[in-house]
């Protein structure tokens, strides 16, 4: 783990959960346009963050600066761009994800979209903080495998990196710590918070069509989609882990996901539960990218599941109507937000 | 005389030494108790009361358990077998924690 102390990460813990607790029940909704009822579901502007990396733009420049440099990749033709890339929903459109010299890894690209505002990060959590998964996937063999050597040296030969960094971390110096501090202050600005939902959570009755309210009715109602009870407010997450009964899960040696990290029986083939905002961008979906259109991802949860050795207890059958089904997906295309325009910054050659 | 001091001496250690019972409530994605203190014997009753499945566990060097899932309503209990401190989570919602501390 990353110089975090203590207090900084038992602080976030606080931040993070405080707006996620006191969760308004079904029978207690009212869907009308800014009831006071589903304000819950509106996120903070800006994600929390650690006491030791409070963001400025300083920091924020340097994280895009070394999020798009290619150099990073330890055959200096990867960035992190390379998956998490902006015109393709801040994912990649794989099933799986690429990784070092085009190895076809087990899982997809998680998107980054708001994974600031995540509790635990990585399909399996192995990561707490956006600064420990930063430096993840350079480390991991599999993924970027950076030279580190090599990335500080050219970092710490380029006068202008070394200035970036100075500004950004004055005093700190050119190392892991403050590279993966940069780029989760980067991560951080990637945030999709004003869909048409969040418009109509806070009283535009425009702004979702009557298929949509209906659909996000169908969403949260434990006795129709339930969704909700795991896609829950306000990042459409509850940050944590459930075998949702996938296909693959019934491989000869299947991804036993969270079981990795936490050996407990319930948490064989368990991954962590993604956002949904911005789903519209990052198919194909779920862990294994099975499902190529949300249409059908509706269609394994009415079934509840293909294969349901040890599945969620939270997953059952839905036995949705088709209509049913259609004004959920519609109402999962209200929660994409106008995509922000990407400048791509100007990497230091010298 | 002798015999029945001897008697009320054993029903008071009786007494006093009997094991207590506490319950923690999962309510919101979250333990009622951010820390319990008990004794060894004592029992805590984990009860969920959030309308979807909860889990209890800890991977302790101190004790070891895993309650599996159960839904909204349910209880079950753990018996604190010996002293220190015991981490209990959620393996379903992992920022659920606890801490307790088992004395002697």
């Amino acid at each position: 783990m990353l110089p975090l102390n203590k207090f900084g990460f038992f602080s976030i813990i606080l931040m993070l959960s405080s707006y996620q607790l006191c969760a308004t029940e079904y029978k207690d909704m009212i869907f009308k346009p800014g009831h006071a009822s589903l304000q819950e579901w509106l996120l903070p502007d800006t994600p929390p963050y650690p006491k030791d990396n409070k963001p400025n733009a300083h920091r924020v420049e340097l994280g895009k600066i070394l999020f798009f440099d290619p150099r990073i990749g330890g055959d200096g033709n990867m960035s992190c761009a390379t998956c998490h890339n902006p015109i393709l929903g801040w994912s990649d459109a794989l099933p799986t994800a690429k990784g070092f010299k085009s190895q076809t890894l087990a899982r997809a690209t998680p998107v980054i979209t708001n994974t600031g505002y995540n509790t635990i990060q990585m399909w399996d959590g192995r990561k707490k903080t956006l600064e420990d998964q930063a430096i993840g996937p350079m480390e991991a063999s599999v993924e970027m495998q950076t030279n580190f050597t090599n990335l500080l040296k050219l970092i710490n030969t380029s006068s202008e990196y070394r200035a970036a960094f100075e500004k950004a971390y004055p005093g700190e110096g050119v190392n892991k710590s403050t590279l993966a501090k940069a780029i989760a202050s980067y991560e951080r600005t990637i945030i999709s918070n004003n869909s048409p939902f969040d418009q109509w959570v806070k009283g535009d009755k425009k702004a979702m069509s009557k298929q949509q309210v209906n659909g996000f009715k169908l969403f949260v109602d434990p006795d129709k989609g339930n969704c909700a009870v795991c896609h829950s407010a306000p990042n459409f997450t509850d940050n944590g882990f459930h075998n949702i009964g996938l296909k693959s899960w019934g491989d000869e040696n299947p991804d036993v996901g969270r079981y990795s990290e936490r050996p407990l029986g319930l948490m064989k083939g368990a991954f962590k539960t993604p956002t949904l905002r911005d789903i519209s961008l990052s198919a194909p979906y779920f862990h294994d990218g099975a499902a190529s259109t949300l249409e059908e991802v509706m269609d394994h949860y009415n079934k509840g599941g293909e294969v349901k050795t040890n599945l969620s207890p939270n997953m059952k059958t839905l036995n949705l109507s088709k209509q049913e089904q259609l004004d959920i997906v519609a109402f999962l295309e209200a929660l994409t937000s106008e995509p922000k325009p990407v400048s791509l910054p100007k990497l230091p050659i010298k | 005389m002798k015999y029945l001091i001897i008697f009320l001496s054993f029903l008071l250690t009786s007494f006093f030494s009997t094991a207590q019972e506490f319950t923690v409530q999962q309510k919101n994605k979250a333990f009622s108790e951010n820390t319990l203190n008990v004794k060894v014997g004592d029992v805590v009753h984990f009860k969920n009361d959030d309308p979807f499945f909860h889990n209890v566990f800890s991977l302790s060097d101190t004790q070891f358990f895993d309650l599996g899932s159960y839904p909204q309503g349910e209880s079950k209990p753990v018996k604190f077998e010996a002293p220190g401190t015991v981490e209990v989570e959620c393996a379903i919602h992992p920022d659920m924690k606890m801490t307790i501390e088992v004395s002697q």
